[in-house]
């Protein structure tokens, strides 16, 4: 999976799962927790998520603000991860 | 085992441990790199005594007001401890996370040193100087955690100063503007009475491992979470909340490894644990001899059974989850459901309970709503129902929790004014709309307008002075309000505003986003849900105000998922 595939699985688990609108137009550097648009327990979510849609498993100290409040800056973590 | 209980302050335990049982494992930190740090009964005493030493070179006396701005670690509990050594009165400040502004946190430690009187705040050394220059010409020592000179086991400190059992040991806060002026003043005598009473309802003995996660600012981390086993010499194993909250199994591993028998949590926690834990994380692990406590927020019959479902196969017992009620004013809890005994489910009609009626009702008949047990009042508590004017009401009737407990608050703290509000012939009113059946206390909901988002109190006139400052909110034109989230197992919070009629889809999005951020970073609330109107939308009162009610019920009709 490329890193685009990627961010657009991201942005709609976020859209679906969290913002509870679809076609909500989330850009891949939109602040997602420090802008309010989701809660801090969503990055346990986005853990589980990340292990089942994409089989990486992100250890407990990547699952921060600074890693996770976009949706570059969780792709670029995952793939980091990944390798 | 029987816990001795029977002291005069919270210090005295402390004292008393690190004499006969210096080696006890008293609390068993976990870092979030997953290295542990144990401390033992005698440097417990040892580190708070040299917090106690600080605090009094600094020039704090006894009965003077100490304001903790530190985040769950060892140097928190030893500060906490140093205080209470003292015969200071500590308060502890939430810590500053990722989301909330620097910027406005250090604002409300301003508000909240002006409004308590504070005569000094600890703090890790990099906050000393936003702290310095925020404070400066007011009355309040600053005390960085590196200024406390490590005198354990060098000299003999001084004893510890002796409280009377009526003097006030600590104050509580809830966060928000309206939540910072409301410090709950806590007695030693109140504190003692209710780790008895408690220790007694969920049956505490000595050989019970309590592991928490909770915040130390919230009564349930502070109490449950530290003076309850503190006092009682239950061993602590504490977590921090940042860590749980990003990864939840931590807390399984804790409990696993320390074989931990005790934890509370607050019903959102339970859908976190059984919705966010990863398989992979959990083999292995033998949970059958933990007991969770439900509190902090209305307990939820589909919660339970999502946590019982996902962990009962690593051995929790379906008895092990208890529901408790209780509030920072009655220092935790004053009801309580038999342990070792799933709690009661009342299934009740959904209308008639909107009435104002608990009608029976067949399990899971349509129409029907299972209000889960909060249990009957512990050893000290005593609970009534009382209608607008103050009459008792019949049984499964609705009407205000009104209490009298052994563990209540001495009053806010310089507030008359609000005590004034609540505490009426001794009896506590709660806000709280619950009923009695055979007994047992069921809370459906609030009185007033407070939101609960996860155990939170939450002001909906504090969100709503943020949104009118919002460029683009018509002023006075935006409500907040909770509406429930059975996937999240809690309230969450919906904010709808009235805008400008020309602002058109790409502005009314950036005024949403600014919604966002400003909430989010000066009262760490994700807003669930907002909705900006460019018509007139809200319904007001006939004397002009917005009726949250009304207003959350429309809100329903029109948008509810459900």
């Amino acid at each position: 999976m490329d890193a685009q595939e990627m961010r657009d699985r991201l942005r709609d688990f976020v859209r679906s799962e969290f913002l509870h609108k679809p076609d909500y137009p989330l850009a891949d550097d939109e602040p997602l927790i420090t802008g309010g648009l989701i809660d801090s327990f969503a990055l346990a979510q986005v853990g589980v998520f990340v292990e089942n849609a994409f089989g990486v498993y992100l250890p407990d100290t990547d699952l921060t603000v600074a890693n996770m409040d976009t949706i570059e800056r969780m792709t670029a973590c995952i793939l980091r991860a990944r390798r | 085992m029987t816990l001795r209980v029977d002291y005069r302050t919270l210090i005295e335990p402390i004292v008393e441990r690190a004499l006969h049982r210096p080696d006890h494992p008293s609390v068993v930190l976990v870092s979030e790199d997953g290295s542990e740090e144990t401390v033992t009964a005698s440097q417990f005493l040892a580190n708070a005594a040299d917090y106690a030493a600080a605090l009094r070179s600094a020039g704090i006396q006894p009965r003077d007001i100490v304001v903790l701005v530190m985040r769950q670690s060892k140097e928190l509990l030893s500060a906490l401890w140093g205080a209470l050594y003292l015969g200071a009165i500590p308060s502890i400040f939430p810590f500053l996370s990722e989301k909330l502004d620097r910027t406005l946190y250090m604002e409300q430690v301003r508000v909240l040193v002006a409004h308590s009187g504070a005569r000094a705040v600890i703090a890790f050394p990099e906050f000393k100087p936003d702290l310095a220059a925020l404070l400066e010409g007011v009355p309040c020592r600053i005390l960085a955690t590196d200024e406390v000179r490590r005198e354990s086991g060098v000299e003999t400190p001084p004893p510890p100063h002796e409280a009377t059992p009526e003097s006030v040991a600590l104050l509580q806060h809830s966060s928000g503007s309206t939540g910072l002026q409301k410090g709950v003043a806590l007695s030693h005598r109140a504190i003692l009475n209710q780790v008895r009473s408690c220790g007694r309802a969920l049956a505490l003995s000595a050989d019970d491992v309590i592991v928490s996660w909770m915040p130390l600012y919230h009564d349930g981390g502070l109490i449950a979470g530290c003076i309850i086993p503190l006092v009682t010499g239950v061993p602590l194993v504490l977590i921090s909340p940042f860590h749980w909250v990003r990864d939840p199994k931590v807390l399984f591993h804790a409990v696993h490894r320390h074989r931990g028998t005790i934890t509370w949590l607050p019903n959102f926690a339970y859908n976190h644990c059984a919705r966010n834990v990863r398989e992979s994380d959990l083999a292995g692990l033998d949970l059958s001899r933990w007991r969770l406590v439900n509190a902090a927020e209305p307990a939820r019959w589909d919660s339970h059974r999502l946590f019982l479902e996902r962990f009962g196969p690593y051995g929790l017992k379906e008895g092990a989850l208890t529901v408790a009620y209780g509030m920072a004013e009655a220092t935790l809890i004053v009801t309580a459901t038999p342990i070792s005994e799933p709690p009661h489910v009342d299934w009740v009609e959904t209308r008639a309970l909107h009435e104002g009626r608990a009608v029976p009702a067949a399990p899971e008949a349509a129409g029907s709503t299972p209000m889960t047990s909060c249990g009957f009042p512990i050893e000290g508590a005593e609970i009534g129902i009382v209608d607008d004017e103050g009459r008792r009401v019949p049984e499964r009737h609705l009407g205000e929790v009104v209490l009298r407990a052994s563990s209540l608050f001495s009053g806010y703290h310089l507030r008359p004014d609000l005590d004034a509000k609540v505490l009426r012939d001794g009896w506590y009113f709660t806000g709280d709309m619950g009923y009695l059946a055979d007994g047992q206390l069921y809370v459906p909901g609030r009185k007033d307008d407070l939101i609960i988002v996860g155990g939170k109190n939450i002001y909906p006139n504090d969100l709503e002075a943020i949104a009118n400052e919002v460029p683009g909110v018509r002023p006075g034109r935006a409500v907040a309000f909770g509406v429930p989230d059975p996937e999240l197992g809690t309230n969450e919070a919906v904010m709808v505003c009235e805008v400008d009629s020309a602002a058109g889809p790409e502005r009314t999005r950036r005024i949403e986003s600014e919604l966002r951020r400003r909430i989010a970073q000066q009262t760490e609330v994700t807003l669930h849900d907002v909705r900006l109107m460019d018509r007139p939308w809200l319904i007001k009162t006939s004397s002009g105000k917005l009726a949250r009610a009304a207003n959350r019920e429309k809100y329903l009709r029109e948008y509810g998922r459900s």
